[in-house]
């Protein structure tokens, strides 16, 4: 019997020649993330709940501080601290506001076939590279910091069968909320998407990390794109090696094969409070909006940071609006200021923020208040996730939230 | 087969992470600190009028979102003996396990039952409402030993002999 590319990889860390879906399997962890929205308490168990606490690997480990960046109350600094003494006692690898802990992992870390855990729902961004990502809470995290392994119950795959481009002006997050509208927010749930097809291998890298991150919004634990010679290309200019890239057999089993055609897809809005709530751009034409919000381990890498620049270009933001942009990582940062894009979005005014979860995680600054409208380029558009609980969030492309920024208003880009 | 007899509070579809604790109060030192504020976008006032022992009736996708395993355990420090719903999230399933808390997966009874209504559950069996009866499978053994035990952690001590 044929398996899964998420079949496959889950068979190579429960060291067995095949696994199929429903059964449950211990594994041996390869990689595993935690960031600074739950480290201290997994540190907190660690010292307080286990009699001869031990780490497995410390070099399986990494540790990000991405949530709260630098520090914005004393409660978070002490946080941090905890964080950062953990990470120095036991030789932990840790990043300290170098970006968003996904984009770290990607830029850094993370390899094809490899079964990855994080202690944060979008770890399932690691699929772009052919990697198994999911997100666990703390205690799971705890219990595969200690023993080194975790159980899983291995998931029914669901194939998207790409074809085709994306045409000029639409973007794989539009590709993405369209999909999400389509099954619906927990149309995927506990599934693996497989993104696969001819129309899969046109996109490209920072393309297929939007689609696979925003894999849990349809709940699914993980979103893989199949792994091909642009994986190798961009894990190689990165030292490190590609030597599992798996594809599904041709007789492996898909519980549903959608088909989906590239062209066909127009730029969308999520409107709020639920993210499957997906229209055309102009449908939602017109809603004004008071913050506009490019960043996050979606959409805050250089290439959408490209987009914002060139609609921004000699243009001002509206009066009305605050435009935040938060690049998801130092070297996306640098890049951009590289290329000029950073004056560009100074001069048009444009508020330029450190690399961090930022507007997306509500916790940072950048919070909207009561009644305020945000459009944004974050992972999620729930009640009171962006600030005040009677707020709303819209969630749109680069290109999108850059336009509304100028008009003050939802409109095409 | 364990019983228990619980007021009912009812919730809709899709209630995400964020509704169940919202970003701004995880900074605070403890559960018992945030509990006050569970479910405060939605219902402000609910987490005061919870009561021990009630349970939730929500629709599908129970606990999308985030992994904050901070969801799960404030539902437990509310005292709600367990959540009944169409469906769930899988992060919220997972961390829901680890920390004790009691799912149930039903998504017939949504369409009968009412706000302070009482139902009767019987693990693994039914639930009875009005009379009526709904049956519902039972989580497997070694998922109910860790729930029973109050968690993973306290599940590990228990096995190892610890506690």
């Amino acid at each position: 019997m044929g398996m899964t590319i998420g079949e496959k990889i889950i068979a190579r860390a429960a060291k067995v020649d095949q696994v199929k879906a429903g059964e449950i399997h211990t594994i041996e962890v390869d990689r595993l993330m935690s960031n600074d929205g739950t480290t201290h308490l997994t540190i907190d168990m660690f010292h307080n709940d286990l009699k001869h606490p031990k780490i497995a690997d410390k070099d399986k480990l990494v540790f990000i501080m991405d949530h709260n960046v630098p520090a914005e109350n004393p409660k978070t600094a002490a946080a941090h601290r905890k964080m950062r003494n953990f990470a120095k006692e036991h030789n932990i690898t840790l990043y300290e506001g170098k970006g968003v802990c996904h984009q770290l992992m990607v830029e850094n870390h993370v390899c094809p076939g490899e079964f990855i855990m994080g202690a944060d729902s979008h770890t399932c961004t690691y699929g772009a590279l052919g990697a198994f990502g999911t997100g666990i809470g703390c205690t799971d995290f705890l219990y595969a910091m200690v023993t080194g392994q975790s159980w899983v119950l291995v998931p029914e795959t669901i194939r998207f069968e790409l074809t085709g481009k994306l045409r000029e002006g639409v973007y794989a997050r539009d590709l993405m909320l369209s999909i999400i509208g389509m099954v619906g927010a927990n149309g995927c749930n506990y599934k693996v998407m497989e993104f696969a097809g001819e129309g899969a291998h046109n996109l490209d890298i920072d393309e297929r990390l939007v689609l696979c991150n925003l894999a849990v919004e349809a709940g699914a634990k993980t979103g893989i794109v199949e792994p091909d010679e642009k994986v190798i290309e961009y894990v190689e200019s990165r030292g490190r090696k590609a030597e599992n890239l798996f594809v599904s057999d041709e007789d492996a089993e898909f519980e549903k094969v959608y088909h989906i055609q590239l062209d066909e897809i127009e730029p969308v809005v999520a409107r709020p409070h639920q993210i499957d709530d997906v229209v055309p751009v102009g449908e939602a034409k017109d809603v004004k909006i008071d913050e506009a919000f490019l960043g996050s381990c979606n959409n805050g890498r250089i290439e959408e940071l490209r987009v914002a620049a060139q609609i921004l270009k000699g243009k001002k933001v509206n009066d009305h609006v605050r435009f935040i942009i938060a690049p998801a990582s130092n070297e996306v940062y640098l890049q951009a200021l590289e290329e000029g894009l950073i004056d560009i979005f100074m001069e048009s005014g444009a508020m330029v923020m450190n690399c961090n979860c930022s507007v997306c995680w509500g916790s940072c600054q950048g919070v909207i208040g009561e009644g305020e409208v945000l459009i944004s380029t974050g992972t999620r558009n729930f009640k009171g996730r962006a600030g005040h609980p009677d707020s709303f969030v819209y969630l749109g492309s680069a290109a999108t939230v850059t336009a509304s920024a100028i008009a003050g208003k939802i409109v095409n880009a | 087969m364990e019983q228990f007899t619980g007021k009912v509070w009812v919730l809709g579809d899709d209630i995400d992470t964020d509704i169940i604790i919202p970003t701004e109060y995880l900074a605070l030192p403890t559960v018992e600190d945030m509990k006050q504020y569970g479910f405060s976008p939605l219902r402000p006032e609910l987490a005061g009028q919870i009561g021990e022992g009630d349970i939730i009736v929500a629709g599908k996708n129970f606990g999308c979102g985030s992994s904050r395993e901070q969801a799960p355990e404030i539902i437990k420090a509310l005292k709600i003996k367990c959540v009944i719903a169409k469906s769930f999230a899988r992060i919220f399933f997972r961390n829901s396990i680890n920390n004790g808390l009691l799912l149930i997966e039903n998504d017939q009874i949504q369409e009968h039952v009412k706000e302070g209504d009482v139902l009767d559950v019987t693990l693994g069996e039914k639930i009875v409402h009005h009379g009526a009866s709904y049956e519902i499978q039972s989580l497997p053994d070694n998922l109910m030993e860790i729930i029973n035990a109050g968690g993973l952690v306290e599940a590990m001590k228990k096995r190892n002999g610890v506690k």
